[in-house]
């Protein structure tokens, strides 16, 4: 693992928007600095969590694929 | 904003099949997760995805409907029960899918103040009324729109 999360959030199974969804609570939930680790199985969150973390300035410091699972690490910028 | 980029998101919901009514919410509720606001203004047939307890009651046309799936021929699509069997058929498959339900959506929408304007004039024509419709919306005209997408808006039409 790459990345030490401080929080997991599993999305595993979720269809569009609900990954993106989740993924903003839990990063309001967090601190500034703080990683979150973020599981989807859905095969667009890759381009979805780009795109999500450019448009809210949130950093996606690492990513990694387990088989079928999707694994986003997100540092909250601000 | 100055660097070009938009942070609202204005959109027109005008039709009333349950195909349809995904495409508004699903953009309005993903505008919230990538911290932007949204309007969605429900008029025509598109008024039905507000009423009380009916989004997920919503069809889908089996008829001059090529796109399905399972496409049916629309001599078939014409008898009577297809309109069922077509929205049973694409519930399954949604909920195969994890798709979330439109009610689950609209609530969402409402709680992260996404605002739902129905438009007046749809529900004198339809005779709907401010109690048919579900809470939690607003009611307005095509000058509630245009001023909020006026305020530089990506807007979109559905």
């Amino acid at each position: 693992m790459p990345f030490t999360p401080d929080q997991t959030l599993d999305c595993s199974g979720l269809a569009c928007p609900m990954p993106i969804l989740k993924t903003k609570k839990a990063i309001d939930s967090l601190q500034i600095g703080q990683i979150l680790k973020m599981i989807a199985t859905d095969p667009g969150a890759t381009s979805d969590m780009n795109a999500w973390t450019q448009k809210t300035g949130h950093q996606l410091v690492g990513s990694e694929q387990e088989g079928s699972k999707f694994i986003f690490y997100v540092k909250k910028m601000k | 904003m100055s660097n070009g980029t938009s942070n609202r998101v204005a959109i027109i919901a005008a039709h009333g099949t349950l195909d349809a009514a995904y495409p508004p919410l699903i953009l309005a509720t993903g505008a919230l997760a990538l911290d932007m606001e949204a309007a969605i203004f429900f008029t025509f047939y598109g008024l039905q995805i507000l009423k009380k307890d009916y989004a997920d009651k919503l069809k889908v046309a089996p008829i001059a409907n090529p796109a399905m799936p399972m496409p049916v021929p629309n001599i078939v699509g014409m008898l009577p029960g297809m309109t069922a069997v077509a929205t049973s058929m694409m519930n399954d498959w949604m909920k195969k899918a994890n798709v979330a339900k439109l009610s689950d959506l609209l609530n969402i929408a409402i709680e992260g103040g996404v605002r739902l304007i129905a438009c007046q004039m749809t529900m004198d024509v339809m005779g709907i009324k401010k109690e048919d419709l579900i809470d939690g919306i607003e009611i307005g005209g095509a000058a509630t729109f245009l001023n909020y997408a006026s305020e530089n808006a990506i807007a979109l039409t559905f």
